[in-house]
């Protein structure tokens, strides 16, 4: 791994400054995807600038459930009150890699990331989320752009992720078994506008499944869903699974996440 | 380079470390505990897993420059007055082990495991919860049986 200067800032405000002073700085969270890539030459950032002092870590449920951007998988996991508002989401968590993984990593690092195979995206889209960042707040349709990428301009932190509490919902994946990423993953909610359905780790980017959600308006039901499939052109085809394969698990992901929707 | 302090084991440390300095290497290089390993170096099998105030976490995939002021437990810290910590003892009765290089991971991983979800545990909970450490050579079977015994004990 090459060398880089090490920065710990304690504000926000701080991390942002530095982040525009230097141009090749990057951020880092828990480091479980970022050191990893840095370890491999993907990442070779001149800065390193850990968000790790920010003391922004924490979960607020009111009308939505507001997670800070350094709360780790594990205490969204174990939270009494996340496990209460949106069920699926501390399950969602508690399914992320290994337990090593789940208290360094974070909710903030995983949308940041917007790995096509990670979990949260999916919550955040079939939730109909909102990202807060140090400047603005931006809504999950417009975040996640493809993959890997976001809609954050150079040097914006993520400082929280809101998300509306859903009638139920619910998170089914079928993950990689060697890495846990999901192959593919299913996150379904019945909102207050509706059906949403979005799906992860099949695509060149998390998505909404358009023909699944019109599915469920005849009733929030795993029933509903014989027959509806989201076409397999364009989805990821890799040594793991065909683009029909994927195809395949996303009928039946669905279903199992509506099924376990609470 | 950033200069830390830590506690491991119980003692206080000290050095001046590179920013990309890994945990694990000041942990095996410049303090000599070499109980924890590196397996992979790609964050996947657990072989380095260290207490990092009081949770797993993999010690591989930390910069050191980050864990200024941290509170770290390596295997070597286990033992008490000479006396193997009781999953130690499960894991050598249990033949937890072959080679013994996952043990000092799977014993960490392990006793993080009794600590977040008591001693009574099953072994699908065991087996799920060992999803971050791999052995190449037991076939696990030995190892649930270990920390089943050593949770128990614990
Ligand atoms: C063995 C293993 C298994 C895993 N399995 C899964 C899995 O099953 N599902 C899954 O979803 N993920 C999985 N992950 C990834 C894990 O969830 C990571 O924790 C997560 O993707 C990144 O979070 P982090 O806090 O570690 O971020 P970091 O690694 O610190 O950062 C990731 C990226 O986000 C940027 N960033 C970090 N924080 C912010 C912020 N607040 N604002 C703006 N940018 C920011 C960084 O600059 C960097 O580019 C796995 C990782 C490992 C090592
Ligand atoms: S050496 Fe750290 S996970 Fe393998
Ligand atoms: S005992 Fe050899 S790797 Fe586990």
């Amino acid at each position: 791994m090459e060398n880089f200067n090490y920065y710990r800032p304690a504000s926000v405000d701080d991390a942002v400054k530095a982040a525009k002073a230097k141009p090749d700085a990057k951020y880092m969270s828990g480091g479980m995807t970022l050191i990893p890539t840095m370890k491999q030459g993907l990442a070779s950032p001149s800065d390193i600038i850990d968000l790790g002092a920010l003391k922004n870590s924490g979960i607020a449920v009111g009308a939505t459930v507001v997670i800070k951007a350094g709360t780790t998988h594990a205490e969204v996991a174990s939270s009494a009150d996340v496990k209460k508002a949106i069920p699926a989401l501390a399950a969602l968590a508690g399914g992320i890699g290994d337990p090593h993984v789940r208290h360094k990593g974070t909710i903030g690092g995983s949308v940041a990331n917007n790995d096509p195979a990670a979990d949260y995206p999916s919550a955040c889209l079939g939730l109909g989320a909102t990202i807060h960042t140090n400047a603005r707040k931006i809504k999950a349709e417009d975040f996640f752009t493809g993959m890997f990428s976001t809609a954050l301009e150079d040097g914006e932190v993520i400082t929280a992720i809101e998300f509306p509490i859903p009638k139920k919902a619910g998170y089914a994946k079928f993950p990689n078994p060697a890495s846990r990423y999901a192959m593919v993953g299913v996150f379904a909610a019945d909102t207050a506008e509706g059906p949403r359905v979005a799906v992860t780790g099949a695509g060149a980017g998390v998505f909404r499944a358009s023909a699944l959600e019109s599915a469920l308006g005849k009733g929030f039901a795993a029933g509903s869903l014989t027959g509806a499939a989201v076409p397999a052109k364009g989805l990821n085809s890799d040594l793991h699974a065909s683009a029909e394969y994927r195809a395949h698990l996303i009928t039946v992901m669905a279903k199992r996440a509506v099924d376990a929707a609470k | 380079m950033p200069a830390i302090s830590m506690k491991v084991n119980g003692e206080a440390v000290c050095g001046d470390v590179e920013g990309r300095t890994l945990l694990v290497e000041f942990i095996r290089e410049k303090l000599g505990l070499t109980g924890t390993h590196v397996g992979c170096d790609t964050s996947q099998c657990g072989a380095c897993v260290v207490l990092v105030d009081g949770k797993a976490v993999k010690s591989c995939t930390a910069l050191a420059a980050a864990h200024d002021g941290a509170d770290v437990t390596t295997v070597e810290g286990l033992a008490r007055d000479g006396k193997m910590h009781p999953m130690q003892e499960a894991f050598k009765d249990n033949h937890g082990l072959q080679c013994g290089f996952c043990t000092p991971g799977m014993v960490i991983a392990s006793i993080d495991m009794v600590n977040r979800l008591g001693k009574n545990l099953s072994e699908e909970t065991i087996r799920h919860e060992l999803e971050g450490n791999i052995c190449r050579c037991t076939g696990y079977h030995n190892i649930v049986a270990a920390v089943k015994a050593g949770a128990a004990n614990m």
